[in-house]
């Protein structure tokens, strides 16, 4: 009854796939890689592992028929993510039905992917590029795994550009499996690379149709085997224009599935049927990807110009002026108009009996649509608190209408909120951007928000609370002691016996932290949320009488499962003993050559700098972060999902940033200092600071060559560094800081620099103004735009510094984005940050540099620089002194440091908690 | 070439039953479980059916060659539970190799003696490798899916273990079977293949998942054919479904691969489903008129016993398939 059967790729998840000359085009599911979603990235970087299985829930349930996953990203542990998430996703059958494509670059995680997934997967991809060794051996394991395999057209040389390297590296990769590793034909597929065209350039006007036509061939020549790519590849050069890219995408296939391409990565949603493409666009695009004509990327330029989202935006600009009153309000909300808000509001009062009623009917119907959009994801931030912005407008015109109907009969009029939630960010803490985000949107969704501010203390937190009767207390933070304050309130609001629960966020935060440190301190809720959308859902959860019940012993139990979880997952790490530690010092081969002399030595102050010198070194991606937009700078601004926000809220930054400069919002203060230094006793730095101008030393050029510790002037300062104590792979050095400085022995008079740069200064006070114009956009983006100028500051005066004042660096030119990747010499680590993380040092540049009394920068109780928009750090000029992380250090270096800085062991190990190993 | 592919070309092959079915009869102690080797144990050993290899021997030769005396064509060796994971329970992890060995040189002298006899009906013996008592691909915990309980590599090393005993005991054929978790069985696939490399070994391998209740799927979740296709790159003899099952209430299972591979299609059910005191009460004849419908279908090349079926069973089955032209193959 079995002839010879015929060669059929056949994959299977719970279910089987059988991909036959007779099945549609085979659809990947994307949305699951980590280089291709941010959404993703993000979700696994914070290890929100429902979430991402949601996102792959959704791909199956819209119709991906194979999904791929791939966990390939520096910041990510890739092979245990891989693992992590896919013994999650086979444990979900409505995901683990179909089958999955293991992605990465990496051999490892391909291996470590295939061996927890029953099913016949897909592996994405291996090449010839490191050799056919290599290539056989892989595919060897594959095929003894029992999985199909994704071959690039790749090779020793480079990656297949033309027709005939296509076809070449196909017909050799294909022989290679058949005959000599014996791999079944039909459980190949081949990438054969899908390049951008109508990009302008010459060489690229052949990319479409030369992947199709390889595609011809190969189907035709090597039997059985299968043909795959990622389409939206094609139309790169169109981002930003979705009609014309998705006309590109259908044609683009059209002509490829007839050529014989029968899987592919699609994003369906960006995908125009064939035969609606309008004709005249339809003439263009094939034009492009068939490479029809020789000015055909110029004629389609100019043909996008005309097409789509243009004239859609016009034809809609005033319409909607002409809705009912609802509509025109809710509309307003949602697109953050306030233009008219005030006249659509006065007629909606004149319509009801009751001004309150505008608030609870016409308003609350309009952020109810705003808190679903955002809550679906259709909304982003900026958008949100815009829109906040326009009901506190309208609130604000109805409130002397409400007063007076209070007046005229006695009743109260006010409106019913949902629930009071209490915001503070915590003692010694002065940063608040995330934390008015938080209260922006919780205020959209009906709730009464006390805002107390930065810098509260615990007793005025509780003290409040109990006041204000609130139902929620919101703490928020960003640097690392403040950590601690959080679980010291916890543990007073259980002292003094309060159930209110509790909502943790702040950018140091983390689930883990809140889950292991102050979760068991607490009997009530405690809840991580680290975005804004999350903190409607969790708020709400935790006050519906209904729910909240359940929800608070379900969240209980998931941070009490977490603990145990993340308290098993602990890897038992190695940590070598503080003097084993410097025994695997970071060894510099010390030259005379490489040190060299600042041209001043000294303290310098600089005043009044022009703002505007700083706008070319702004970082922005940090900025779009702020407001919870992920994505690279200048890429974010086409991104397909955000890019339309991005592009608009970098429009408002600009025009404000431009005002900071014309108007003199802020004052830019720096102040620096040179010195002589050597390292001592392994981890310390000895700064001589006898050119401190007010210091009057005894031999003001001499650092004291025969100084040991103990014998320090007075006038000289030590910086105390902390080195790595975790064992490191053999060859692997133990960096402490004090390691890139020269030290005593060496003979060699080395050098140091200490800085604070600040652009904070009038920020406050320009923010307040928003706020009481009840701008809190605007308020928001003063803080954030004075945070980006700060860094900016900090980058700048690094670079005169090793271009000028120090001088090391002469010769330097970099663009800006290479100074965001700092490739530049020499380093400039500041204390709370990796390498670095002990903030009591920064007294000691406090105390070195007289930070304070020249330029008004202060230190808070957790050592927290006010004003919030500043920078401080030390300078490093050698060479080879690059950042690290310091990791975790043992308790010997607690003690060893507590010792050395003469403070007692308990207050060491409070500052240093964070990094101390259990 | 193999004689047993000639043979599979010929005839339907005719597997033994239950082995477990037949030691209850014997009515071990403890004292007999442990035998001399092991009589000071520190743990209680009975139960351990795979144990009796090395200390009952003359009672497993003696199930082999009464299924045998029925008509089977093929016994499989006492060393269902035959892995470090299974033999953990009793702390014998440490006798694996020499438990596998026994069972399979124990099978192999009474096949041998058989064929012997009738050299025109050569006998053959499977090594049995069972599923052991960890799923590689389901969480034990319902809390927290994530979780294994044992990883592909900790099970392909102690299947590479057994797979190498059985080999140097004499074994004809490897039988994965029982396989519940498709994972699991991947990585006895994968230790099978290594073994086979590293030995230059062309032994035939036959695999049989289970099929777990009407849902019609695999405990890990898999459909039948879904299953099939997950374990086909490496040459099978035949692929089937064993236990769980009884022999009705798996040829729908058998129809949806059969007509889907070019390997052998094996069944082994078990004597029906078991009754309201967890028995199975199947009659051979009974059983017999369920084998005949998967012959009259031209559905299976290999078909035998699982749990609740005798030597009375395999004799009426062996009735059934006598003469009957089996379906064909290519391997």
């Amino acid at each position: 009854m079995t002839k010879e059967a015929p060669r059929y790729l056949k994959l299977s998840g719970l279910e089987p796939l059988i991909i036959t000359p007779e099945s549609n085009f085979i659809n990947v599911g994307e949305r699951t890689n980590v280089a291709g979603s941010r959404k993703f990235l993000r979700l696994v970087k914070e290890e929100k592992f429902d979430e991402a299985l949601a996102v792959a829930r959704e791909q199956v349930e819209n119709g991906a028929q194979i999904i791929d996953i791939n966990m390939d990203d520096g910041l990510i542990d890739g092979k245990e993510a891989m693992v992590r998430f896919l013994n999650l996703v086979i444990a979900e059958p409505d995901i683990a039905r179909v089958p999955i494509m293991i992605d990465s670059s990496k051999w490892e995680i391909i291996e470590a992917g295939l061996q927890v997934v029953q099913g016949k997967c897909v592996v994405n991809s291996i090449s010839l590029k490191e050799g056919e060794e290599e290539f056989k051996q892989q595919a060897k394991r594959i095929k003894r795994y029992g999985a199909a395999v994704i071959v690039m057209a790749f090779d020793e040389v480079g990656q297949a550009d033309t027709y005939e390297r296509r076809v070449e590296i196909a017909k050799r990769s294909y022989d290679i499996l058949v005959n000599e590793v014996n791999f079944a034909p039909e459980d190949i597929i081949f990438d054969l690379n899908i390049f951008p065209v109508a990009t302008g350039m010459d060489e690229h006007k052949l990319n479409a149709i030369d992947f199709i036509e390889g595609t011809r061939w190969v189907r035709k020549n090597l039997p059985h085997c299968s043909v795959s790519g990622g389409v939206s590849n094609v139309s790169f050069s169109f981002r930003g224009n979705n009609t014309v890219r998705e006309a590109m995408h259908s044609v683009f296939l059209y002509h490829a599935i007839e050529a014989g391409m029968n899987m592919g990565i699609v994003n369906p949603s960006m995908l125009e049927v064939y035969d609606d493409i309008p004709k005249d666009l339809l003439e263009h695009v094939e034009d492009v990807i068939l490479n029809r004509r020789d000015d055909a990327t110029e004629r389609l330029l100019d043909f996008a110009e005309t097409v789509g989202q243009k004239a859609i935006v016009e034809k809609e600009t005033e319409a909607w002026r002409e809705g009912d009153i609802q509509s025109r309000i809710t509309r307003a909300l949602v697109k953050g108009i306030d233009k008219y808000i005030v006249e659509d509001v006065e007629q909606a009062r004149l319509s009801v009996t009751a001004p309150i009623q505008v608030i609870e009917g016409h308003l609350m119907t309009g952020m109810n649509v705003v808190g679903d959009l955002f809550g679906s994801g259709k909304m982003f931030l900026p958008q949100v608190v815009k829109s906040a912005r326009v009901m506190k407008k309208a609130v604000a015109y109805l409130l002397p209408y409400i007063e007076e109907e209070k007046l005229k009969n006695g009743t109260s009029g006010e409106s019913q909120s949902a629930g009071k939630v209490l915001m503070a960010t915590v003692k010694g803490d002065v940063h608040d951007i995330g934390k008015n985000i938080v209260s922006v949107v919780l205020a959209c969704n009906n709730y009464e928000i006390i805002d107390l501010g930065v810098m509260v203390p615990p007793e005025k937190i509780i003290a409040s609370a109990l006041e204000n009767d609130v139902d929620i207390i919101g703490l928020s933070g960003l640097i690392t002691p403040s950590l601690d304050e959080m679980v010291y309130l916890a543990k007073e609001l259980q002292r003094q016996d309060i159930e209110i629960p509790i909502l943790i966020g702040g950018a140091t935060t983390s689930k883990a932290h809140t889950a292991v440190k102050i979760d068991p301190e607490y009997k009530n809720a405690v809840v991580h949320v680290n975005d804004a959308s999350r903190a409607v859902t969790v708020v709400g959860d935790l006050l519906q009488k209904e729910t909240k019940t359940t929800f608070k012993s379900d969240l209980k139990e998931e941070y009490i499962r977490f603990r145990e979880s993340f308290n098993s997952r602990q890897r038992i790490k190695e940590y070598l003993s503080i003097e084993e530690a410097r025994a695997n010092k970071y060894t510099i081969n010390w030259k005379s050559e490489d040190i060299v002399k600042p041209k001043e030595l000294g303290i310098q102050v600089l005043e009044d700098i022009d703002l505007q010198k700083l706008e070319d070194y702004i970082d922005w991606s940090p900025f779009f972060r702020s407001w919870d937009l992920y994505g690279r700078y200048p890429n974010i601004l086409t991104d397909e999902i955000v890019g339309k926000q991005a592009t608009e809220l970098f429009a408002d930054a600009q025009e404000m940033l431009q005002q900071i400069f014309k108007e003199k919002w802020l004052t830019a203060k720096a102040i620096f200092g040179l010195f002589e230094a050597n390292t001592i006793n392994d981890d310390d730095i000895l700064v001589c600071s006898n050119t401190v101008e007010n210091v009057k030393g005894e031999d003001a050029t001499n650092c004291h060559p025969e100084l040991v510790e103990g014998r320090v002037k007075s006038t000289d300062r030590i910086f105390r560094t902390l080195r790595q104590q975790s064992k490191k792979a053999s060859g692997k050095p133990n960096i402490a800081l004090a390691d890139f400085i020269a030290p005593k022995e060496s003979g060699l008079q080395d050098y140091i620099g200490a800085f604070c740069v600040t652009t904070g200064f009038g920020t406050a006070q320009k923010a307040a103004q928003f706020e009481e114009a009840l701008d809190d956009y605007n308020a928001i983006m003063i803080k954030a735009l004075a945070d980006r100028l700060a860094e900016a500051f900090a980058e700048y005066l690094h670079k005169e510094i090793r271009t000028k004042y120090w001088g090391y660096a002469t010769n330097e030119v970099l663009e800006n984005e290479e100074l965001i990747k700092e490739k530049y010499r020499g380093i400039r680590p500041a204390p709370g940050y990796p390498a670095c993380p002990d903030h009591l040092e920064k007294e000691t540049i406090w105390e070195l540099l007289q930070v304070k009394e020249r330029i008004g920068v202060t230190l808070t109780d957790s050592l927290a620089m006010w004003p919030a928009a500043s920078v401080s750090g030390y300078y490093f000029a050698h060479p080879e002194a690059r950042y690290f992380g310091l990791g975790k250090i043992k308790e010997d270096q607690v003690r060893d440091f507590a010792n050395r800085k003469s403070i007692d062991y308990e207050m060491a190990e409070k500052w240093l908690s964070p990094n101390i190993a259990n | 070439m193999n004689i047993i592919y000639k043979a599979l070309k010929e005839r339907i092959l005719v597997l033994d039953g239950a082995m477990g079915t037949m030691l209850q009869a014997y009515q071990f102690s403890e004292e007999d479980f442990r035998g001399d080797r092991f009589k000071d144990f520190h743990i209680p050993l009975k139960g351990n059916n795979d144990l009796l290899s090395i200390t009952q021997p003359h009672a497993i030769a003696e199930v082999h060659r009464k299924y045998f005396e029925a008509g089977a064509d093929i016994v499989e060796t006492n060393t269902f539970s035959g892995t470090t994971i299974a033999m953990a329970d009793y702390e014998l992890e440490d006798i694996v190799y020499d438990l596998n060995y026994a069972s399979a040189k124990i099978a192999k002298e009474v096949a041998q003696s058989f064929t012997d006899k009738e050299p025109h009906k050569p006998r053959f013996v499977a090594g049995s490798i069972g599923p052991t008592n960890k799923t590689a691909s389901m969480s034990p915990d319902v809390n927290d899916p994530g979780y294994r309980a044992i990883s592909f590599d900790e099970l392909r090393v102690a299947y590479k273990q057994q797979v190498e005993a059985l080999i140097d005991g004499g074994v004809d054929i490897l039988l994965v079977e029982t396989v519940f978790d498709t994972l699991n069985a991947k990585a006895a696939l994968f230790a099978i293949e290594e073994v086979k490399e590293e030995r230059e070994s062309d032994i035939p391998v036959m695999i049989s998942g289970t099929i777990t209740d009407a849902s019609g799927r695999t405990l890990s979740g898999q459909t039948a054919e879904a299953f099939l296709i997950s374990i086909q790159h490496i040459p099978l003899l035949s692929v089937g479904f064993n236990c769980a099952l009884g022999a009705k209430q798996l040829q729908p299972h058998l129809e949806a691969i059969a007509s889907r591979t070019q390997a052998g299609i094996s069944a082994h059910p078990n004597a029906g489903l078991p009754n309201a005191f967890g028995e199975y009460d199947e009659t051979p004849e009974e059983m017999a008129v369920q084998i005949k419908s998967y012959v009259d279908k031209n559905l299976v090349n290999i078909v035998g016993g699982c749990c609740g079926t005798t030597p009375a069973h395999i004799k009426a089955i062996a009735n059934i398939v006598e003469g009957v032209t089996p379906r064909s193959v290519t391997i």
